[in-house]
């Protein structure tokens, strides 16, 4: 498709609506199937998969072993599982230790975990600059890490998914699971921000 | 392909558009469509995630730009339907057009043309038993190559030297299942490269960890 002026490019609604009513009236996609996908991503798989792995890693060591050394085993164990993430990889944050994920190539992205990906996340700025310099551009964003903490992006270049186990804030001793699962964001899951402790 | 899509390191591009992590995965009925519309097309064309990826990422750079997200997605359906000859050159075109009221003719419905494909299981990873040719704390470069194709080697690892950090699960090479020559599975690594290698001495300090497939590697 060669580049076309905007003066020419049609709108994407219409194009959009152009390409449903052409796959509508030949029967070549089944509405109903097109209305269960929208619905699993809009209404059924989103951050809080991920919250709940995260805050029972907070809570539960062994879980958290067992997260770490098998990350794909261990949210299936909670239920989730499925398309975008085939393999899964649980990399730790820690005090001096902070990881962020991003896919340069295009905007893979742990859907059984945070549901689908931000606008930011898939956009030119996000995937260019993490890679080259991500101290500044998370300072950019409102994280900022000292000197002393070392920082690992990870880029998603195969099918093998990344997943941010963030550090648990202080002051949230006593929680419960389900408290805990509610401070988790998915910025945090990413890597683009820390949990903060609750107010 | 050398192409747009292949963007880590590049500049230029400005400031992160943040949004808060409340923000929906789609703002209007247009995004829900795409998205469902892209997903299927893969089965409708009789295609594959990896050519999904190469038909998003062979578009015209200003196209891929300017049409945003969604835009990518609807060009890459529109792409994968009339690569398989499921839909003519311009019937996306024309129909927007009459849709809006203007008189024009639409193509007529072409004969399918699917790819002569069959994957030989769900997913892409697969079990392979030539054992890796690399472990765990070897020093690979990643190879200087072009591929005329669909690749996931990032430009901006070519030439550069890491270590392997992690042996992942095998799985069908992107380069090859893409254009449905064939599977081609093999084992994966996690490569860690030191920020300074890639970007040059005044780089901030940061490791950057990437996936690369067997073949994109040689012992350094």
């Amino acid at each position: 498709m060669t580049f076309e002026t905007e003066t020419t490019r049609l709108p994407l609604d219409l194009r959009t609506e152009a390409l449903e009513s052409i796959l509508l009236e030949r029967q070549l996609v089944d509405p109903k199937v097109m209305d269960t996908y929208i619905r699993m991503y809009e209404q059924d798989i989103g951050p809080l998969n991920g919250a709940k792995v995260v805050a029972k890693a907070w809570t539960d060591p062994e879980y958290k072993a067992r997260l770490l050394e098998n990350g794909t085993a261990a949210v299936a164990e909670l239920g989730y599982k499925g398309p975008q993430g085939e393999h899964i990889v649980v990399v730790e944050n820690a005090p001096t230790q902070h990881n962020a994920v991003v896919c340069t190539l295009c905007s893979c992205y742990p859907w059984p975990l945070l549901g689908l990906p931000p606008t930011w996340y898939k956009d030119p700025a996000y995937r260019s600059r993490i890679v080259r310099e991500p101290r500044a551009l998370l300072a950019e964003m409102g994280l900022d890490l000292g000197d002393e903490v070392e920082i690992r992006i990870w880029d998603s270049s195969s099918e093998v998914r990344y997943f941010v186990l963030p550090e648990r804030p202080a002051g949230t001793e006593a929680m419960s699971e389900e408290e805990l699962a509610g401070l988790v964001t998915r910025d945090a899951m990413v890597g683009i921000a820390k949990v903060a402790a609750p107010a | 392909m050398d192409t747009i899509a292949d963007m880590g390191g590049m500049q230029g591009m400005g400031s992160v558009q943040y949004a808060p992590p409340d923000d929906p995965p789609f703002h209007n009925d247009t995004e829900r469509k795409i998205f469902a519309m892209a997903l299927l097309s893969m089965r409708t064309s009789g295609t594959n995630l990896d050519s999904f990826r190469h038909a998003i990422n062979r578009q015209h750079p200003l196209d891929y730009l300017a049409d945003g997200y969604w835009g990518r997605w609807l060009n890459c359906a529109e792409n994968l339907l009339t690569d398989s000859a499921i839909i003519a050159p311009g019937a996306v075109e024309a129909r927007a057009r009459k849709l809006r009221g203007e008189d024009v003719e639409e193509p007529p419905v072409p004969e399918p043309n699917k790819p002569d494909y069959k994957p030989t299981a769900g997913g892409s990873i697969r079990q392979v038993d030539d054992p890796p040719k690399f472990a765990v704390g070897d020093r690979v470069r990643a190879k200087d190559i072009h591929p005329l194709g669909h690749t996931r080697l990032a430009r901006y690892t070519r030439g550069r030297t890491g270590v392997v950090r992690m042996v992942l699960p095998a799985q069908v090479l992107p380069d090859t299942h893409a254009h449905f020559i064939a599977e081609n599975a093999q084992h994966v690594y996690n490569v860690a490269f030191d920020s300074h290698e890639l970007w040059g001495p005044e780089a901030e300090t940061f490791e950057l960890h990437i996936d690369l497939y067997e073949d994109y590697l040689e012992p350094a």
